[in-house]
C-alpha cells in the first residue's frame, strides 16, 4: 500500500508545487505575510516527499509514473532512479535552505510588494527545477526547463538596477540555449518519432550513425551546456549571480546549477549512451581538455574579482567544470563517481558560501574583498562558516571538497591522463590563492568595530547547518558507506564497467 | 602494562587535542580556564601516548581502523615504533612549550591568542595524526590539516610582513601537499594499496624503473616540510610567528612530519632493497648533503637571531634525511633518533631565543653581548643546546652524529661502495661550522661587556617562570638523553624499528 503511494511522490511534489505557487498569488492579495510561510511549508513538505522517494528507489527500485495512466511512450512518464532521487533531495534540501535564508535577507532587500509575486516566482522556479528532475520525457523536460529559467530571469530581475541588464542577458542566452535544446531534441524526434528517453534511447542504438543524430547530441549539449554555466558557454552566470538578490543567487547557484547539471548527465548518459560517446571517443576527449582550460582560466578570473559574489561565481565554474571533467572520463569509476559527489558538495559549500556573503550584505552592505578587513570580530559565525565554505572549495581534506578532488584524482589516474591529475591539483592552488585573499581581509586585518553584530537567527541557522555540513558531508562520503549507492547510481546512468 | 584504552587509544590520542581545541574555543573569554584545557589535553595526550610504548617493544603493533575509505584504503591508525618515536617527541615537548607559551603570549600581551591556542592545539592534533597514520592517504589527511593550522600561527602578528609569510608558506606547503597527494594515488593505482609495510609495498614489478624514480621525486617534492633546499625558503620566513611557534611547530612537528615522511617513504613505501637498487639513497644522500653544508654556511651570516636557528633547523633536518638515505641499519637508527635528540636540543635554543626577546627585546644575534649577565640561567640552557647541536659530548646530539657516522662505515661495507665515507666528511664539516655559528654567540653573551648597565633581569618577575622551568628542563634533558638515552625507550624502539625494516 506505502509503496503505491510513494510511486505518487514525484508526480505530486511537481504538480502540488505548480499549483501552490498560483495559490501564494492569490492568497497574496489577502495578506503579504502568509505568502513566505506557503513556500516553507510546501518545500519542507516536499522535501520529506524526495527522502521517501528516494528511499523507495534505493529497496524497491526505480519509479516509473505515468501521467493520467498512459503508456508511454505516447503519454508523459516519470522516471525516478538512484541519480534523480538523488538530485531531488539536493535540490529540495538546499531549496528549503535558500528559502529559510530568504526570508529576512529579501524583506531588507526587495520592495514590500513585490513579495507575493516574488514568492510566487521563487515557488515556480523550485517545482520547474523538480520537475526537470524527475522527468523522464524531453519535451517534458523542456517544458519544466522553461518554467524554471523564466522564473530565474524575472527573480534576477526583481532587484533592479543593474540586475535588470544581467537579467536580460541572461534571457538572451537563456533563450539560446533553450532553442538550441528544443532544435535538438526535434532532430531526435524526426528520427526516433518518440520523446520518452528510454525508449529513445533503445530507439537510438541503432542509429549512432545517423548525421542527424550527431546534430541533435551536439545542440543538446550546448543548450544545457549554457544553462548549466559551462565554460566557455558561462558568459551570463558571473553577472547574473552578481547583482541578483542574496536569497537569489543562493538558489541559482545550488538548485538551479545542480539541476541542469543533472539534466546534461541524464541526456548524455541515459539517452545517448556510453556506446554513442565510445563511437566518436575523438572529438569526446576533447571535453576534459576543455575543461582543464576551464579550471585555470576561470580560477585566474576569480583572483582578478573584486566582488565576492562574482568571485565566488567563478568558482562555480571551475566546480562545474570539475563536474564534466568527472563525467568526460566515463570508463572510470571514480571519476564518474566524484562527478555525483561535486553535485552535492559544491551545492552545500557554495549554498554555504553564497548564504554567509548573503548574511554580510544584509548587515554591512559590502560587496567587495578589500572591505571584509576585520569582520571576524565583528560576525565570528558568519566569519566562521565562510571560511569553512571556502575550505571546502578548496578541497582541505576531511571536508567534502576534498572527496571530490580524491575521487578524481583517482579517475585521472585510471585513464593514465596525468596532465589531467596536474591541472585538478593546480585547480586547487589556484583556488587556495583566491580565498586566501579573502580569508586574510577576514582574519589577519584590522576592521574599524569590533562590535559584535549577527545577522538574525533565520539567516545564521541556515548557514551554519551548511557550514557543518560541508565537514560532515565530507566525512560520511569518506567512511565508504554510500560507495554502493554510488556504483548503483552509475549503473543506472547506464553506465556498465566492464 | 597495556594501554590504557586498548585498541583505541592512538585514535583518542589524536582526538585529545582536537577536542581540547574545542573547549579552548568555547572558554574564549576566560584565559585562565582555557590554558587549563590547554595543559590538561598536552598531559592527557603524553599519557596516552606514552602508555603505548611496553606493547610497542614487544614488537607488537597496534591498530585502530576508523573506517574503510575506498577499497584498499583505510583512514587507520597503526602504531608502530618509528611512529612512537615522533609521537612521543611531539607529545611530551607540547607539555613544555604549552607552559612556556603561557609565559611568552601574557608578557607580550599578544593579540588574538584563543585563535593561537585552538591552531596550536590541532596542530599537535594532526602531527600525531601523522605519526599514527596506518598508510599514505590517512597521513595526507593530516599533512594537510598541519599546513592548514599553522598557517593563522605563521600570521598571528597580522603585519603586512607576517602575512606575506604566511602566503609564502602556504604556497611552498600546499604545493608539496599537491605533489604527495599526486604520488600517494598514483601508488594506489599501482598496487592497490597506501599501507606502511616494513619492507615496502611498491617493487620493480609493479612499475619501470624510470617511473619508480620519478615517483619517488614526487614524494620527496610532497615532503617539502622537510625544508631541504633548493625549497627551504619558507621556513626562515616563517621565523616571524611567536616564538613557541617556531619552537615546536617549526623545529620539531611540522618539519619532522616532513622528515617523517621521507622515512616513511624510504622503508616502508619503497623498502630498503628497492631504494638502493634503483640507486636513490646515494642521489638522496648527495642532494641532502649539499643542504647540510650550505645552510649552515647561511646561517654564519644570519644576524636575525631566530633566522640563525631556523638555519639550523633546516641543516640538521636534512642531516636526518641523510642518515635514513644512506640505507644501513645503523645510520637508520641513528637518524630516528635524532629526531627526538634534535627536538629537545633545538627547542631548547628557540626557547632561550624567545626568553631573551621577551626580557631584553634584543632579537639579533649582534646585539646579544653581554645577555649572559643579565639572564645567566638562559645563557646557560643555550649553551647546552649548542654543544649539543654542534655534535658534542656531553649532550644528546653527539649521539645521533655517532650513529649516523658508523652508518656511513657500515654502509660502504654493505653495499661496497667507499664513497659513502664521503658522508661522514659532510658530518663533520656541517659539525665544524655548526661550532662557527653558535658558540660565538654564547661568547659573546658571557664575556663581552653589554652598553648598557647590567643587572639580573630573570627573577622577580613571575610570568617568566612559566618560561624559564620550561627552558631548562629541556636543556637538561638534551644532557640526560646523551648520558641515559634509553629514557624513553629511545633506543629499544629505535632498534624495535630497525629490526622491522631489515627483517
Amino acid at each position: 500500500m506505502i509503496n503505491t503511494v510513494v510511486e505518487q511522490f514525484p508526480a505530486l511534489i511537481v504538480t502540488t508545487g505548480v499549483f501552490s505557487a498560483f495559490t501564494i498569488l492569490i492568497l497574496g492579495l489577502l495578506s503579504r505575510k502568509i505568502c513566505y510561510y506557503i513556500v516553507l511549508i510546501v518545500t519542507a513538505f516536499h522535501f520529506i516527499l524526495s527522502i521517501f522517494t528516494l528511499q523507495h528507489v534505493l529497496t524497491k527500485g526505480r519509479i516509473h509514473y505515468w501521467f493520467g495512466g498512459w503508456r508511454p511512450p505516447w503519454g508523459i512518464e516519470y522516471v525516478v532512479d538512484e541519480l534523480n532521487a538523488y538530485s531531488l533531495i539536493v535540490i529540495l534540501f538546499l531549496g528549503l535552505l535558500g528559502i529559510i535564508f530568504a526570508k529576512r535577507s529579501v524583506e531588507k532587500e526587495i520592495e514590500e510588494r513585490k513579495l507575493p509575486t516574488f514568492y510566487t516566482v521563487m515557488q515556480l522556479l523550485i517545482s520547474g527545477c523538480c520537475g526537470v528532475v524527475v522527468t523522464g520525457d524531453v519535451f517534458n523536460l523542456f517544458v519544466l526547463a522553461e518554467v524554471a529559467s523564466l522564473s530565474t530571469y524575472a527573480l534576477i530581475a526583481i532587484a533592479g538596477g543593474k540586475a535588470l541588464r544581467a537579467s536580460y542577458n541572461y534571457l538572451i542566452l537563456g533563450s539560446i540555449a533553450i532553442c538550441f535544446y528544443l532544435l535538438g531534441i526535434g532532430f531526435l524526434y524526426a528520427v526516433t518519432g518518440t520523446l520518452n528517453m528510454i525508449d529513445m534511447r533503445i530507439i537510438l542504438q541503432n542509429l549512432y550513425e545517423n548525421k542527424m543524430v550527431h546534430v541533435g547530441f551536439v545542440l543538446v549539449l550546448v543548450g544545457l551546456g549554457i544553462k548549466a554555466a559551462v565554460f566557455p558557454l558561462h558568459t551570463w552566470q558571473p553577472d547574473a549571480y552578481t547583482y541578483a538578490p542574496s536569497a537569489v543567487t543562493l538558489i541559482m547557484s545550488t538548485v538551479v546549477a545542480k539541476t541542469f547539471v543533472y539534466a546534461l548527465i541524464r541526456l548524455i548518459f541515459s539517452v545517448f549512451t556510453v556506446n554513442f560517446l565510445e563511437l566518436y571517443i575523438n572529438a569526446w576527449n576533447l571535453v576534459p581538455w576543455l575543461m582543464g582550460v576551464a579550471i585555470i582560466v576561470a580560477s585566474i578570473l576569480a583572483y582578478r574579482q573584486n566582488n565576492i559574489k562574482r568571485m565566488l561565481a567563478y568558482s562555480s565554474i571551475v566546480n562545474v567544470a570539475y563536474i564534466v571533467l568527472g563525467i568526460s572520463f566515463f570508463n572510470s569509476q571514480w571519476s564518474l563517481s566524484g562527478a555525483l559527489v561535486n553535485i552535492l558538495n559544491h551545492a552545500v559549500a557554495k549554498g554555504c558560501a553564497f548564504a554567509a556573503v548573503g548574511a554580510i550584505v544584509y548587515k554591512t552592505g559590502i560587496k567587495d574583498v578589500g572591505a571584509l578587513a576585520g569582520l571576524a570580530n565583528k560576525m565570528p559565525y558568519t566569519s566562521g562558516a565562510l571560511l569553512i565554505s571556502m575550505l571546502t572549495l578548496i578541497g582541505i581534506p576531511p571536508s567534502a571538497g576534498f572527496v571530490t578532488k580524491f575521487y578524481l584524482a583517482i579517475g585521472c589516474l585510471e585513464m593514465q591522463n596525468y596532465l589531467m591529475l596536474a591541472i585538478i591539483l593546480l585547480g586547487t592552488l589556484l583556488t587556495l590563492a583566491y580565498f586566501l585573499r579573502v580569508i586574510e581581509q577576514l582574519y589577519f586585518r584590522e576592521g574599524n568595530s569590533t562590535q559584535k553584530e549577527e545577522v538574525p537567527f533565520s539567516m545564521l541557522a541556515p548557514t551554519m547547518f551548511l557550514a557543518i555540513l560541508c565537514l560532515a558531508i565530507g566525512i560520511f562520503w569518506l567512511t565508504g558507506i554510500p560507495l554502493e549507492f554510488l556504483k548503483k547510481s552509475i549503473t543506472s546512468m547506464g553506465v556498465i564497467f566492464r | 602494562m597495556n594501554p590504557i584504552l586498548g585498541e583505541l587509544t592512538p585514535f583518542v590520542a589524536v582526538l585529545t587535542p582536537a577536542i581540547a581545541s574545542l573547549l579552548i574555543l568555547i572558554s574564549y573569554k576566560n584565559p585562565n580556564i582555557r590554558e587549563t584545557w590547554t595543559i590538561l589535553a598536552t598531559i592527557v595526550t603524553f599519557t596516552l601516548v606514552f602508555s603505548m610504548v611496553p606493547k610497542i617493544l614487544d614488537g607488537e603493533t597496534m591498530e585502530f581502523v576508523l573506517f574503510e575509505i575506498i577499497p584498499g584504503i583505510e583512514f587507520a591508525f597503526k602504531v608502530d615504533a618509528f611512529g612512537m618515536i615522533f609521537a612521543i617527541t611531539s607529545s611530551s615537548l607540547w607539555i613544555l612549550v604549552s607552559l612556556y607559551s603561557i609565559g611568552y603570549m601574557r608578557s607580550l600581551e599578544e593579540h588574538a591568542q584563543t585563535r593561537y591556542y585552538f591552531c596550536f592545539a590541532w596542530a599537535i592534533a594532526s602531527a600525531l595524526g601523522v605519526a599514527f597514520s596506518k598508510n599514505l592517504i590517512t597521513l595526507f589527511v593530516f599533512y594537510e590539516i598541519l599546513t592548514i593550522c599553522t598557517h593563522p600561527l605563521v600570521a598571528h602578528e597580522e603585519s603586512e610582513e607576517a602575512l606575506a609569510a604566511g602566503r609564502k608558506y602556504l604556497l611552498y606547503l600546499m604545493t608539496s601537499g599537491s605533489f604527495l597527494l599526486a604520488a600517494t594515488m598514483i601508488t594506489y593505482v599501482l598496487v592497490g594499496s597506501t599501507d606502511f609495510k616494513a619492507g615496502g609495498i611498491l617493487s620493480l614489478d609493479s612499475a619501470s624503473e624510470i617511473f619508480l624514480q620519478l615517483l619517488f621525486v614526487c614524494y620527496i617534492l610532497g615532503f617539502m616540510k622537510a625544508a631541504y633546499m633548493p625549497f627551504h625558503s619558507w621556513l626562515p620566513t616563517a621565523m616571524i610567528a611567536p616564538t613557541p611557534v617556531s619552537a615546536l611547530l617549526h623545529a620539531v612537528a611540522v618539519v619532522k612530519a616532513g622528515v617523517f615522511g621521507v622515512v616513511r617513504i624510504i622503508c616502508y613505501i619503497y623498502g630498503i632493497e628497492l631504494t638502493s637498487s634503483l640507486g636513490l639513497g646515494i642521489m638522496l644522500a648527495a642532494w641532502v648533503s649539499f643542504t647540510v653544508i650550505v645552510a649552515n654556511m647561511l646561517a654564519i651570516g644570519e644576524d636575525n637571531f631566530k633566522r640563525r636557528l631556523a638555519y639550523s633547523t633546516i641543516n640538521q633536518l636534512s642531516f636526518i634525511i641523510l642518515g635514513v638515505s644512506l640505507l644501513s641499519p645503523m645510520a637508520i637508527m641513528g637518524a630516528m633518533m635524532h629526531i627526538t635528540f634534535h627536538g629537545y636540543m633545538k627547542i631548547t635554543l628557540f626557547l632561550c631565543a624567545g626568553a631573551i626577546a621577551v626580557v631584553t627585546g634584543k632579537k639579533l644575534v649582534s646585539e646579544l653581548s653581554g645577555v649572559g649577565k643579565q639572564m645567566p640561567v638562559t645563557v646557560f640552557a643555550f649553551t647546552i643546546g649548542a654543544v649539543g647541536m654542534s655534535g658534542l659530548p656531553p649532550v644528546a646530539g653527539f649521539i645521533g652524529k655517532w650513529y649516523i657516522c658508523l652508518g656511513a662505515v657500515q654502509s660502504a661495507e654493505i653495499f661496497n661502495q667507499p664513497i659513502f665515507l664521503t658522508f661522514i666528511l659532510v658530518v663533520i664539516i656541517a659539525s665544524i661550522l655548526d661550532i662557527i655559528y653558535l658558540l660565538p654567540i654564547v661568547k659573546s653573551a658571557f664575556f663581552e661587556n653589554p652598553k648598557e648597565e647590567i643587572e639580573n633581569k630573570e627573577f622577580g618577575r613571575r610570568l617568566y617562570f612559566f618560561m624559564l622551568v620550561p627552558l631548562s628542563i629541556t636543556a637538561i634533558f638534551s644532557v640526560i638523553l646523551f648520558i641515559f638515552p634509553d629514557i624513553f625507550s629511545l633506543i629499544e624502539l629505535a632498534e624495535v624499528a630497525v629490526d622491522e625494516i631489515y627483517e
